[in-house]
C-alpha cells in the first residue's frame, strides 16, 4: 500500500485536469481566506504599528547581520522545533502534525502534477512520504484533539465538544484519514467504499481550506512573523516592561517611604 | 488587582488554567488562548501570573495604587527561584521587587499522587498521611497520656 499512488489510481474515473484544478483552487481558497483573515482581524496592522512602536523605543539598534541572525534563529528554534511550546508534550505532537502534513500536502502535489496517471511510475519515496506524513498527523493531531487540548484535560469537558477554535484541527485530520481510508479502499480494489470515502475526504479537504478565513490555518504564516518580531523587540532592549533578570535589577527593592495616606 | 492575559503572548498551554483557584482562567473558544472570564471573582492570588512560562498573564491595578496606564509586570525564573514584579507608573516611574520563591530546586517536591497510598491500618493513627517522614522529623511533639491527666481532679 505504501507504494500505490492514490491519485493515480483515480486518474482512470476522474480526469487529471480535474484533480489540478482542484488542488489549484484550493491554494487560491487558502491565499484568499488568509488575505480576508488578515484584512478582518487586522492582524498586519497590528504588526506593523507594533514594529514602529518597537523601533521607536529601542534603547539600542539592531544591524543587519545580528537582524539575519535572529532570522535563522527564528526560522530554526520558534519554526522547524515548534519552540514556543513550554509543554513538551503539546510541542512533540505539534511536530508531528506539521511536518506530516508538510510531507503529505508537498506529496500530494507532486503526485497529482506530476505523477497523476499510471503510466508514469511514481517514485516510492513520495508515495511513502504521502503515507508516513498523513499517519504523522493522524498520531500528532488525534493526542492533541484527546489528550492535551486543555480544556479537555483541565475543565473535564467531553472530548467531542467542538467550538470554533477546533476548526482547523478538526478538518485537517478528518480530511487527512478520510485520505487514507480512500487509500487503503482504493488499494484492495473495492470500489464503491472507495468512492464514499473519496467523496467525504474531497468535502472534508474543501472545508479544512476553505475555512481558512475563519480558522486557525492561517497561524503557520503569522507565527514566524510574530516570532521574528518578537526577537527583535528583545534585541532592541526591549523586554515588554517585563523587570530585569534577578542576577542584576535595575533596583533592588524600592526605597522605604512613609505612608502618605493618612 | 484581577489578572489578564496578553492573547498575542498566550500559547494556550493551560498552566494557569490548571492553577488557578477560582476556576476564573478559561480557553477561549475562538482562539484557543487563556482568558480571565470573571475578573470580580479573582481572589488575586496570582498563581497565573507567577505560573505563567510565556509572561503573558499581568495585573490591573487597583485606581488608588496604580491609576489608568499602568503596567505590572512578573517575571519569573524557576532556574533561580526568584520572582520579579515590575510596577511602572504612567508618570514614568517605576518600582522593581525581587523575592525568592522557594529554596529547593524546582520540581523538587513530590506531587502527594507521587506517594504511595496508605493502607487501610494508617486510619487508626492520628497522624496524617506519610507523617512525621514526610514532615523530615523522627516523631511528632505529643503529650504523653499521662501529661494530659495533669491538673484534672
Amino acid at each position: 500500500m505504501l507504494t500505490s499512488n492514490p491519485f493515480a489510481g483515480l486518474s482512470g474515473s476522474i480526469s487529471p485536469a480535474i484533480m489540478q484544478a482542484y488542488v489549484i483552487v484550493m491554494i487560491a481558497l487558502v491565499v484568499g481566506g488568509t488575505l480576508l483573515d488578515l484584512v478582518h482581524k487586522k492582524s498586519a496592522r497590528y504588526f506593523f504599528e507594533s514594529w514602529r512602536s518597537a523601533k521607536a523605543r529601542a534603547t539600542r539598534q539592531v544591524g543587519g547581520g545580528e537582524m539575519a541572525s535572529l532570522a535563522v534563529q527564528t526560522a530554526v528554534v520558534d519554526v522547524m522545533t515548534s519552540g514556543e511550546f513550554c509543554n513538551a508534550r503539546r510541542r512533540i505532537a505539534h511536530l508531528m502534525t506539521m511536518y506530516g502534513f508538510l510531507a503529505y500536502l508537498i506529496t500530494t502535489v507532486i503526485m497529482v502534477f506530476v505523477y497523476p496517471t499510471s503510466a508514469t511510475a511514481t517514485p516510492g519515496i513520495v508515495t511513502a512520504l504521502w503515507y508516513i506524513g498523513a499517519l504523522l498527523v493522524c498520531i500528532g493531531g488525534y493526542w492533541f484533539w484527546f489528550f492535551i487540548r486543555v480544556d479537555v484535560a483541565a475543565e473535564g469537558n467531553s472530548p467531542f465538544r467542538l467550538v470554533r477554535a477546533d476548526l482547523f484541527v478538526v478538518s485537517l485530520i478528518a480530511s487527512v484519514t478520510l485520505a487514507l481510508i480512500w487509500a487503503f479502499f482504493q488499494s484492495t480494489g473495492a470500489a464503491g467504499w472507495a468512492t464514499a470515502f473519496l467523496a467525504l475526504y474531497i468535502v472534508a479537504s474543501t472545508v479544512l481550506f476553505g475555512s481558512v478565513a475563519w480558522s486557525k490555518f492561517a497561524h503557520m504564516f503569522y507565527k514566524p512573523a510574530a516570532a521574528f518580531q518578537k526577537r527583535v523587540e528583545e534585541a532592541s532592549g526591549l523586554r515588554r516592561n517585563l523587570p530585569a533578570p534577578a542576577n542584576s535589577p535595575a533596583t533592588f527593592g524600592s526605597a522605604r517611604q512613609l505612608p502618605q495616606n493618612y | 488587582m484581577p489578572t489578564f492575559v496578553y492573547m498575542t503572548s498566550c500559547d494556550g498551554c493551560g498552566h494557569c488554567v490548571d492553577i488557578c483557584p477560582s476556576d476564573i482562567m478559561h480557553i477561549d473558544t475562538t482562539y484557543r488562548r487563556a482568558y480571565n472570564i470573571e475578573p470580580n471573582m479573582c481572589w488575586e492570588c496570582y498563581s497565573c501570573v507567577k505560573a505563567c512560562p510565556q509572561n503573558a498573564i499581568d495585573c490591573r491595578g487597583y485606581a488608588d495604587f496604580a491609576p489608568l496606564g499602568h503596567s505590572v509586570r512578573v517575571l519569573r525564573e524557576d532556574q533561580k527561584g526568584t520572582i520579579s514584579w515590575k510596577i511602572k507608573f504612567r508618570d514614568g516611574r517605576e518600582k522593581n521587587f525581587v523575592s525568592p520563591i522557594r529554596t529547593t530546586p524546582w520540581g523538587s517536591i513530590k506531587a502527594p499522587s507521587d506517594y504511595a497510598a496508605p493502607s487501610a491500618d494508617a486510619m487508626k493513627s492520628q497522624q496524617l498521611a506519610h507523617e512525621p517522614e514526610a514532615l523530615k522529623v523522627d516523631k511528632l511533639p505529643a503529650l504523653r497520656p499521662d501529661q494530659l491527666k495533669q491538673g484534672i481532679a
